[in-house]
Formats: C-alpha cells, structure tokens, sequence
C-alpha cells in the first residue's frame, strides 16, 4: 500500500488531488478569515481555488514532474535509460510516459471517449427538439447540453484527437526517434483528461452545468452559477495542454528531421501539423486570457465585462479577444485534416499530390489569413461598423487558398489508379462534404445575408459541414488508414465501408435539412419553437439517432478488430513516407538507424523511387530498387 | 465492369464530364431557386437580401457540382480493378497553367461577390431621403421579454411605452437597441435585419415595413434560461392605424390606475372570474411569458423546474406577498435560486385583472395542502 503510494502512478495522483484540495480549503478559509469575510468557510470559494489548484497536486501526483523534481533535489535523475518508454500491457496507458506512440494512443483513445460522451449529449438534445414544447429536459439542463457538447468536441475531441494521431505519425514520418520534449508531451496529454472530467464534473455543480454556450460570452457567463468555472478552468488546461503540444511539434519538426528531409520533402501532414502548431501557439493564448478575464470579473469582481453602473466594462471585448482565438480555432480543427487527406489520396490514388508546392504555401497563407477574420463572428454584435467590410473581403478571400487546395485533390483523383476502401472513402467524402461547408461558409462572409442568417440553424448547419463533413470524416479516414500501423492489426474492411455509407447519409439526413430550417428563420441553441419547424425537426432528430447509432459500428470494429483483427504487415497499403518502412507497431524508439531521405514523399508511379533508406549503408540509387525499401527492424516488443 | 478498361484514352473523359456537369448544375440552380427559403418578405431590406441569397445558389452551385463531378467520375472511371493491385498511375506533379486557373477564377469570383454584398449592405442601411421622416423606436431587452419605447409620440412630449411593437407601414423605422442586462439580440425575421442588445451601448438598425399584418419578435442571442420563450410581436399598422393606436395608448395613460388600483385589493371580484387563470398560468397570455415554463404549480399541472416549486415555496404566503412577487420578483430571491431570471415586466404585461386572477389562483393551491 506505502509502495504502491510513493510510486508515481494514478493512486499516488487520486492522493495529492484530496491533499490539493485540503490545500486549497486552507487557503481559501485562511484568506477569508485574514479579510474577515464572513462566511469564513465559503463553499464556493472553495471549490473555485480547488479547481484551479488540485489538478496541479494530481498532475505531481501521477509523476508527470517527477524527473525535474529528482533533478532540483538532486538526486540522480534517470536521463537515458527510457524506462518509461513504450507500453508492455495496457495498465501503462494508465501512467505517465514518454512514448510518443504511447503517449498518441491515450490522447486518440482519450478524445474519442469524449467524442461518445458528447454525442450523446447531442442524441439527447435531439430527442428534447422532436417536438415542440418540453419533452425530457427543462430550458436549463438543455442549454447545459448544447453548451457542453460543443466544448467537448472541440477542446477534447477534435483539436486533441489530431494532436493524437500527429503524435503517432509525425515523428516516423519524418524519421525522429521521438519527440523533441518527451516530458512535455507526456504533461501535454495528461492535462487533457482533467479539463475534460472539470467540464463533465459541470452537472453536479450546485445550478447546474455551464449553460452559456461553447462561446461563454460575457456578461451572461459573468453572473452564472459556480458550474461556468469548471467550463472557464477546464478550458485553460485544455489550452495549456495545446499550446505545450504545438511548441514540441514545432521544435521537433523543425530541429528533428532526418537527414536529407528538406521542407519540400516532408509529407503534407507534416506541413499541416506544423502550421496548425503556429495558429495554436500564436491564437491559443488568446482564449485563455478571455476566460481569464471572465474568472477575474466572477471571483474577484474585476469589471473587465460588467457595465452596471459606473463599472466601466466592456462587453464587446471580451466577443474580440475570444473570436482572436476561437476563429483560427476552425483552422487549427481543420489543417490537420488536410494534411490526413493529402497523405490517403495519394496513396490510395497511387498519384504524386498535384501541385505539392501550392499544397504547402496554401497551408501557410491559411494560417495568415486565419488571423485577419474574427469579427466576422461579430457581424450583428454591434461593433463598430467600418470593420465589418474588410473582415467580409478577408474571410471570402480565404477561399481562394481553400480552393487550390481542393482543385488540387481533384486533380490528384484524375487518371490514378483508386483503391476504394474505407479511408479512401471517408477522405472523399470529406472532399465533397467539405465543399458544401467552404460554399456556406462564404455566403456567411457576405454581410447582408450573414446578418439574416446568424444565430439561426443556418450556423449549426454550417459548422457541422465543416466539423463533421469536414474534421470528422478526416478523423474517421487517418483513424483507419494508420489503424494497421499503430496496433499491428487490419481493421475490419466490410464494416468499415458499413460505417462510411451510414455515416454519410445519416450526416446529410441531419446538417442538410438544417440549412433550410435555418433560413426560413429558426433560431439556434433553443430547447423550443415554432409549430412551423415542427416536420423538418422531427426528421432531423430520426436521422441523427441514426447517425449516432453508426457511430457503434466504428467502435465495435475498432476494439474487434484491435483484439483479433488479423495481423497487420509493415507496410499494407504500399506507401513511401517513412512510417510505412518499419515494422507494424513500430518498434520502442521506431528506426535502428535514422533514415536517410532521399527523394520527396509521393513518387507514384515513377520507376523505382523512393523517399527514404532506413540502413545508411544501402547507397541511395534512383533506379532499379524496389518500391521502398525493406523494413530494417520488426517486432515492436 | 468488364476487364480492364483502357485507362490511357481520357479524351472523351473530359467532355462527358462537363455534359453531365451542365445538366446536374442547372438541374441543382432550378432546385435551389424553387425551394421557398425564407419567411414572408415583410420589409424594404429584404428584397435585396433575398435576392443576394438568389445569386449565392446561381453561383454555389456549379461549384459544388463540380467537385462532386470529379470525384464521382474518377471512382467510376479510374478505381482499381481486379487485376490493378500493384498498378500505379502516371506520375503527374502538376500543372503551373491550371493551378494559376484555379486561383484566378475563384478569386475573381469572390471579389465580383464582395463588392455585390457591400453595395446591398449599403443599400440596406441607408438612411431615407428625409431624415426627420424616420421615425425611432427604442427596443429595451432584458431577460426575457422585450419593452418598446417610443420618444415624443406620448402627451406633452414623453415617450409611450409598449410590450408589444407597433410601426407604421412605408416609413422608415430606426431601432435603438438597448440592454440592461446581458446580450440579447432583436430580430424579426420577416424584416431579415438583427443586431445583438448589448450593454453599456446603443446599437441599432433601420427597416421599412412594406407589409401590413403581425410577425414574431425573436431573441437571437442566446441569453439565460428564458431565451427560448423572449418572443413578442410586431404589429405593421397603416398610417392610419397607427395614429390611433398612438392615441388609445395616449388615453389610457390619462386614465391609468382606475383599473389598476381600483380591484388591487378586491380580490376575487367579478373582474377576475371571467378570466381563465389556469390556462393564463399554464400558457400565457400571449404577451407575458408562461408561469408554467418555469414553476411548477399542481393545480395547473406544470413541471418547470428554472423557478421555484410554487405549491411548495408559498405555503405560508400572503397574498400580497404572492402579487409582490409577481410584479417585482427580484425583491426577494428564494433560497438556491439566482436573481434576474424572472422577467421584471409582468407588471406590465398582465392586465391588473389578470395578477389579481392568477394571485387568488396560486393562492389557493399553496395552501390547498
């Protein structure tokens, strides 16, 4: 019991979280009792020092710190043995480590268990939106739903499920051993799961969860009960954790490549992660400080936001610096798709990527533009009105890097031999669904109508095309396409395609009808409404029951296919980035010998190309060696 | 699927392509336009708001048919058969001419768009001709109702005050959006324009109602528990019309608390009987938002849980307590319930006949048992 106390570990962390939170009492009742607050023990008090304080006890708890600590003691530290690198039995995924491949899973795992969990929360809202008037849940408990449904997809599914996979993948494929901040990246991940329970934790809050919206727009979230703190906390580890990500993507992408590896020879995903990791390290901070401000003004009265009387808030503020972030945030939602994308269409198509150049720029003029766009979420916020024009030029113009990137799938398509299995699928229906989200999205940049349709259904029609159509179906597609490479096993291909076509339809049969429901005028985030939309409501609630429901299917076949999937080989789909040249899994540090590359990522279809050599003793020769080379090492364990 | 189709002739691929493309294109263009997308078009800004959304499906269009086009067409014509499995396709790594293409023409395509949509945002927000022919409306929001004030229009100058919205047809209209709490957002769909109440500042629109008859009120922004049910009505009057209800309003400020004060403490006197308290509690009045859809009441069957329990938090109420809380609910807030939740208005919106009813009805349930 003692052993198994000292040893870091989630016991030791579910200890210090309790010691956290008696610290954070203390704190609380000495302060008040200095002050001579009165009530000296101040529940609320409490439990908001503690939400702030005791994840940090459990993050030292777990021995996320454990290596600084032996070093600032110093004691020896354990530098270069790697014993905690790589997972012998899944109780390691329990504990803190190192392993980038480890360290992706419980992120990829992690995420989807909050992806179920929020589209649950969705299921429900749709059963209350069925029929007019009250069906299950009251106005409150409703607006708690769609609020934290939104922040569970987007700050524990989306961003974090693509920080998983390119924490699986980024690494092999530009031939590191590992990240370039193991430790790091170990925090980075367990900082997730403690902003995700905080939000969950949000309903056993005394009135209730967060109910502002994912949006958490001031002064509404201002006076809210105590259940907006565990949104405007939890989001601060969930932006920590981003950030911290995004800096060790950066310095391992810029630093760790292997020899040979130019920028214009690393993979499109490689490209995508590394501007996806700018907007978030440069936009990312920018939320934080918004629900800085909202916690100052609620538990300290700070007035950034309050404008009764003479207080002398801003209410308009707070909607710039949380757009500043939450609008490069769809780009940090969506790059990375792009990159999955570009990796599963050339393979699949067995084409090099057409026009890779353009591929790369348009990433990076994205992510400039990205930053020139947010008041376009503030069209009828009732700022000032000179800037509404350049915002609307700005947001349509981004089009045109969307566009090329587009163009540029389709002309990879032409005259390429397509393999029509389950990621191929999904990736072009992310090619088409996305499409229709890029159109919408354009008509929203556009003023006038913008002014008619915001805050309507029209939105949520929008946003869906472009986070499901668009990040879901990418997510789908690379979960399927590296299944073999990260569990050494094939996932089931007839359920595979099973899924896709169900999703596909039971997608449209939901987001498409919202369109119209949205522009003949229905508002958005209301348990209620008009008797007119009554039709249309009832069929989008059917058809989303369905769409969860093919949710179960990707999920059976997953933990299936990972227990007894048959055994994957290195590399099934006849791939040339370097991921696909080692065993499936890779072994614990993924190459014997770093690789050297010779050639750029996508050379189907010329003659005996290759893009890297894993034994530097092979010479690299541009003709006549088989298509990539032999995989230098094989079983991971 | 027969053998091996020849995959080098794509002569013919490009012209059945665009075929197919036209007729799917235009056949999508006659879809979009026939659909009846919005409500009834009820102000001088939404015809040319309308008509943008018309241009948008002419030009969305094609766009999308063609991507779905391409990628349709490459799964038929190019996917792997039997016999494929270790085939690669040509090494294509681009093509300057097509790329500069597909950046010219979208760009274009956006800027044509652009300035389209800054002249109708002009044309939407211009002031009329003659400035003092507008007339201004200032919208108050707070949770969750809406109260419109009109300056000068009452006697001896003062503003006239209305729970629900009245204007005139053909005349220009500017709204002075105000909050006086959080951020809500007034929006009459048949009018398309919306601008969010903010607090601290004045925001504000302008419309000319074209259409005479009754439109819903929304609130588009999303503002606590009651934004679901802050919705109210506007009344489009001819000029006529209008002018007498101006005067009516006028009168009855002259005579106000003869009504009010008079049956304040009669009690169930013969105004209240003819009124439905139940149905009132349960449903509203059509102006006041429903008691029910917040407080739970036994006797009138609703299960709102936002409020207090009714039937159990009045047991030991007056009266006068009970009509306290109605007409000034933020006086006192009951244990484990958050203030300013309850709209501060009904003071306003329930007739006294109406508060005097619904008092003696909750009343006698609260200490029914």
């Amino acid at each position: 019991m003692i052993a198994t106390l000292r040893a870091p570990g989630l016991v030791r962390g579910f200890a210090f979280l309790l010691l956290g939170i008696v610290f954070c009492a203390a704190l609380s009742i000495g302060i008040r009792a200095a002050y001579g607050y009165d009530p000296t023990i101040d529940s609320e008090s409490i439990l908001q020092i503690s939400m702030i304080g005791a994840p940090l006890f459990f993050l030292v708890g777990i021995g996320a710190f454990d290596y600084w600590f032996y070093w600032a003691a110093g004691k020896p530290t354990r530098p270069e043995d790697h014993s905690s690198h790589g997972a012998k039995s899944w109780r390691d995924y329990f504990k803190v480590n190192t392993d980038h491949k480890v360290i992706g899973i419980q992120y990829i795992v992690t995420s989807f268990f909050f992806m179920f969990l929020g589209g649950l929360m969705a299921m429900l809202m749709r059963a209350e939106l069925a029929a007019p008037g009250r069906q299950f849940v009251n106005a409150d408990t409703f607006n708690g739903l769609f609020s934290m449904h939104a922040s569970l997809m987007i700050f524990l599914f989306i961003i974090p499920v693509f920080a998983g996979i390119a924490n699986y993948v980024i690494p092999l494929m530009i031939g590191a051993p590992d990240m370039a901040f193991p430790r790091l990246n170990a925090l980075s991940f367990w900082m997730l799961p403690i902003a995700g329970i905080m939000m969950l934790a949000s309903v056993l809050a005394p009135g209730g969860s967060f109910a502002s919206g994912w949006t958490a727009y001031a002064p509404l979230s201002i006076d809210a009960p105590i259940g907006q703190s565990f949104f405007t906390i939890g989001v601060q580890f969930a932006g920590a954790s981003s950030i911290a990500t995004a800096l060790n993507f950066l310095v391992t992408i810029i630093t760790m490549r292997a020899p040979g590896m130019s920028f214009f020879r690393m993979p499109l995903l490689v490209w995508a992660n590394f501007s996806t990791s700018l907007l978030v390290v440069i936009a990312t901070p920018f939320i934080a400080a918004s629900q800085f401000f909202v916690l100052l003004d609620r538990g300290l009265g700070f007035n950034f936001f309050q404008t009764a009387g003479d207080a002398g808030g801003n209410v308009l503020m707070y909607q710039h610096v949380f757009w500043f972030y939450s609008h490069p945030a769809v780009y940090i939602m969506m790059l990375p798709g792009f990159g999955i994308v570009s990796e599963i269409l050339a393979v699949k198509a067995r084409k090099p990527i057409f026009g890779y150049r353009m591929m790369a720029f348009s990433l990076l003029a994205i992510v400039l533009l990205g930053f020139t766009v947010w008041a376009h979420h503030m069209f009828v916020s009732g700022m000032q009105d000179w800037i509404r024009v350049p915002m609307m030029l700005t947001t349509a113009i981004i089009a045109v890097p969307t566009g090329i990137k587009i163009f540029s799938w389709l002309a990879t398509l032409w005259r390429g031999v397509l393999k029509m299995d389950t990621p191929m699928l999904f990736a072009l229906g992310f090619v088409t669904m996305f499409t229709l989200g890029g159109i919408s999205g354009v008509m929203l940049a556009l003023v006038p109508l913008d002014i008619y349709v915001s805050d309507t259904y029209f939105i949520v029609a929008h946003i869906h095309y472009v986070l499901f159509g668009g990040s879901v179906f990418t997510i789908f597609a690379g979960v399927y396409f590296w299944f073999p490479k990260m569990t050494g096993r094939m996932y089931n291909e007839r359920l595979g395609k099973i899924h896709f076509w169900s999703t596909f339809v039971f997608f449209n049969a939901t987001f498409a009808p919202m369109h119209l429901i949205g522009v003949e005028g229905m508002p958005r985030r209301v348990a209620d409404y008009a008797e007119q939309f009554a039709t249309w409501n009832v069929i989008i609630s059917f058809a989303s029951f369905g769409l969860g429901l093919s949710a179960l299917i990707f999920l059976y076949n997953v933990v299936t296919s990972w227990r007894t999937g048959p055994k994957a080989v290195a590399n099934p789909w006849r791939s040339l980035t370097l991921e696909w040249q080692v065993s499936s899994p890779p072994p614990v540090f993924n190459f014997d010998a770093i690789p050297t590359v010779v050639g750029g990522p996508y050379e189907y279809g010329v003659p005996g190309a290759v893009h890297g050599v894993l034994k530097d003793t092979e010479a690299p020769t541009p003709v006549g060696s088989s298509v990539g080379s032999v995989a230098s090492s094989t079983g991971g364990h | 699927m027969g053998e091996h189709r020849n995959r080098a002739t794509a002569k013919r691929d490009v012209p059945v392509m665009v075929a197919i493309g036209l007729i799917a294109s235009l056949a999508g263009i006659a879809l979009g336009l026939a659909i009846d997308w919005f409500p009834e078009q009820a102000s001088k800004q939404a015809e040319p708001i309308d008509t943008l959304w018309d241009v948008l499906i002419i030009v969305s269009v094609p766009i999308f048919v063609i991507v779905c086009c391409v990628v349709g067409y490459s799964v038929f014509r190019f996917r792997q058969q039997p016999g494929e499995e270790e085939l690669d396709g040509p090494s294509i790594h681009g093509s300057t001419k097509l790329e500069v293409i597909w950046t010219a023409i979208p760009a274009v395509i956006i800027a044509a768009l652009v300035v389209y949509a800054w002249g109708v945002l002009r044309d939407i927000e211009k002031a009329p001709a003659q400035a003092n022919t507008e007339m201004k409306v200032v919208v108050h929001g707070v949770q969750f109702a809406w109260t419109f004030e009109y300056p000068g229009l009452g006697t001896g100058g003062k503003p006239i005050k209305s729970d629900q919205l009245y204007v005139p047809q053909g005349t220009s209209v500017k709204f002075l959006v105000k909050s006086e709490d959080v951020l809500h957002d007034f929006w009459v769909p048949a009018w398309r324009m919306k601008i969010d109440a903010v607090p601290g500042i004045t925001t504000s629109y302008r419309v000319t109602p074209t259409k005479l008859g009754s439109y819903p009120v929304v609130c588009a922004e999303l503002c606590g528990l009651g934004h679901a049910f802050m919705r109210q009505t506007a009344h489009v009057l001819t000029d006529i019309g209008f002018t007498n209800w101006v005067s009516r309003k006028n009168m009855a400020a002259k005579a106000p608390a003869a009504a009010a004060g008079g049956d304040a403490g009669a009690g169930g006197g013969g105004a209240t009987a003819a009124i439905d308290a139940k149905k009132l509690f349960a449903e509203g009045n059509g102006t006041a938002t429903a008691c029910g859809a917040c407080h739970t009441l036994a006797a009138a069957g609703t299960t709102g849980s936002t409020g207090p329990d009714l039937t159990k938090a009045l047991a030991t109420a007056t009266k006068d307590d009970i009509r306290e809380d109605i007409v000034d609910p933020q006086k006192e807030i009951a244990k484990g319930f958050a203030g300013g939740i309850m709209p501060p208005n009904y003071g306003d919106t329930l007739s006294a006949a109406e508060i005097s009813a619904l008092v003696d009805y909750i009343y006698d349930d609260a200490h029914a048992g």
